[in-house]
């Protein structure tokens, strides 16, 4: 249980940071490192190149402003969390990240990174999926921003080119006449959850996003659907899968369950901020 | 900081890399792949810190970087440059004796085997710093990261309580009840 030999670097800058991308073969960007360190050890990938962006400067930056909240790739979970502008701005962001893994891990893994590493078990994928929002990345080519449905193409894979790091992420804030909702379950507190439902609601459409379900975080529009019936539309567009933590057919019962609980929380959440 | 690599005795590339731990400077020659909890035990002999499932699932490995939980076997030597790192050998007061969490793991018969005691004192050293006055559910949620297989999360959670206690300056009293019970806040009837 100890990782292949690699080449590490630890660069000061995003430029020094995208040349040994650009130049380095099969090189792997890290930031708080809880995803990749396991992966590394158990072996299960074995990059010749970590590029540790932990020192790059300026990447450690979070704002909450009326637009949205903005994240910087080395800003911790712990950080996100505890951030009363975030919960203030999109409530949607802290109810989820309360959920990813112990407060040990969030104190090291970082926002951004959850988001692409793209695991379609982890809440941040789908909470910025559901609310559309985006990721800024530099490459050797320049800059670009990815919107969150352009972002996961499959499991444990973005849309990143190999000399791309992801700098930041975008979530819109919460208008006033909308509302969010997040529920999930696990075999245990703090565990992947066999199924985890966003949500949010606002005057003209209902979107609901899903984890642990299908094998990329995966949205669908239920907009004029009642709650209760959500989850059953819902299932037109998922695969739930069976494992050793819940069959296929239990995390479909989940689905139903979850999404008429997180759609009325939802709805219940926009009455509260005063929409009709 | 690192210093450009070398190569070591195996042909793999090496680091130099200042670590500061306990409050002391520690210069090591280690591999990139070098995790921080072997840095710890094999190159520092810092043994205190427990590997084991050593994929950052059990917490046993729990050290404190800048004062904030972290997974030793999550991270690895040559990133853990600076920082200051604290190892469950630098729970202890100055003069040698338990810090208020090792205390209550004393007075509550908090551990069994004492495999999973180093991270979960770490663990709970730095949870109390955040949150020092935990409701019963919140010293639950404090240890939910960190698994004991002697199963004796009952005194852990009252031992995270006391020691609670402890750090406000309240001491054990010689009441019945089992030592949680006898745990009193300092003014309090003793």
């Amino acid at each position: 249980m100890k990782p292949a030999p690699f080449a590490y670097h630890r660069p000061r800058t995003l430029d020094e940071a995208v040349a040994l991308l650009g130049s380095e073969p099969d090189a792997k960007v890290m930031a708080g490192g809880q995803s990749l360190v396991p992966l590394l050890t158990m072996r299960l990938a074995a990059p010749a190149t970590i590029v540790d962006i932990s020192a790059v400067e300026g990447l450690d930056t979070l704002t909450a402003d009326d637009g949205g909240v903005r994240i910087g790739a080395m800003v911790r979970h712990a950080d996100v969390l505890a951030s009363p502008d975030v919960r203030r701005v999109q409530p949607l962001v802290t109810a989820a990240l309360s959920h990813v893994a112990h407060p040990t891990i969030r104190n090291r893994g970082t926002t951004v990174g959850s988001i692409v590493h793209a695991d379609a078990a982890a809440e941040m994928p789908v909470v910025l999926a559901v609310l559309g929002g985006t990721v800024e990345v530099v490459g050797g080519a320049g800059r670009r921003t990815i919107a969150a449905a352009d972002l996961f193409v499959g499991p444990l894979e973005s849309s990143l080119a190999p000399d791309e790091v992801a700098t930041s992420a975008w979530f819109p804030a919460l208008a006033d006449d909308a509302g969010v909702g997040f529920a999930e379950l696990a075999r245990r507190h703090g565990d992947y959850a066999m199924v985890g439902v966003a949500a949010h609601v606002d005057a003209s459409s209902a979107r609901v996003g899903y984890l642990s379900v299908n094998d990329v975080p995966t949205v669908v529009d239920v907009t004029g659907v009642d709650a209760a019936d959500a989850g059953e539309a819902a299932l037109a567009h998922l695969e739930p899968g069976g494992d050793v933590h819940a069959s296929a057919a239990y995390r479909a019962q989940l689905v139903r369950v979850l999404t008429a609980r997180v759609l009325r929380e939802a709805h219940e959440d926009r009455q509260g901020r005063g929409a009709a | 900081m690192t210093v450009s690599a070398q190569t070591g005795e195996t042909g793999e590339a090496v680091h130099d890399v200042r670590l500061r731990v306990n409050g002391v400077v520690h210069d090591l020659r280690v591999p990139a792949r070098r995790l921080l909890s072997d840095a710890l035990r094999h190159d520092l002999g810092l043994t205190g810190t427990h590997v084991g499932c050593e994929h950052g699932v059990c917490g046993a490995c729990t050290v404190l970087v800048d004062g904030r939980s972290a997974r030793a076997c999550l991270m690895f030597a040559v990133a853990a440059v600076e920082v200051d790192i604290t190892t469950v050998e630098g729970l202890t007061r100055p003069d040698g004796s338990l810090g208020p969490v090792q205390q209550a793991f004393s007075e509550c018969h908090g551990l069994q085997c004492g495999f999973c005691t180093p991270g979960f004192l770490t663990t709970i050293t730095a949870g109390l710093e955040e949150n020092p006055d935990p409701t019963h559910e919140e010293a639950r949620d404090m240890i939910g990261g960190n698994l004991c297989r002697c199963t004796g999360y009952q005194n852990i959670v009252a031992a995270v309580e006391c020691a609670a206690v402890l750090r406000r300056g309240g001491s054990r009293g010689p009441g019945p009840g089992g030592p949680h019970a006898s745990i009193t806040e300092a003014g309090g009837p003793s």
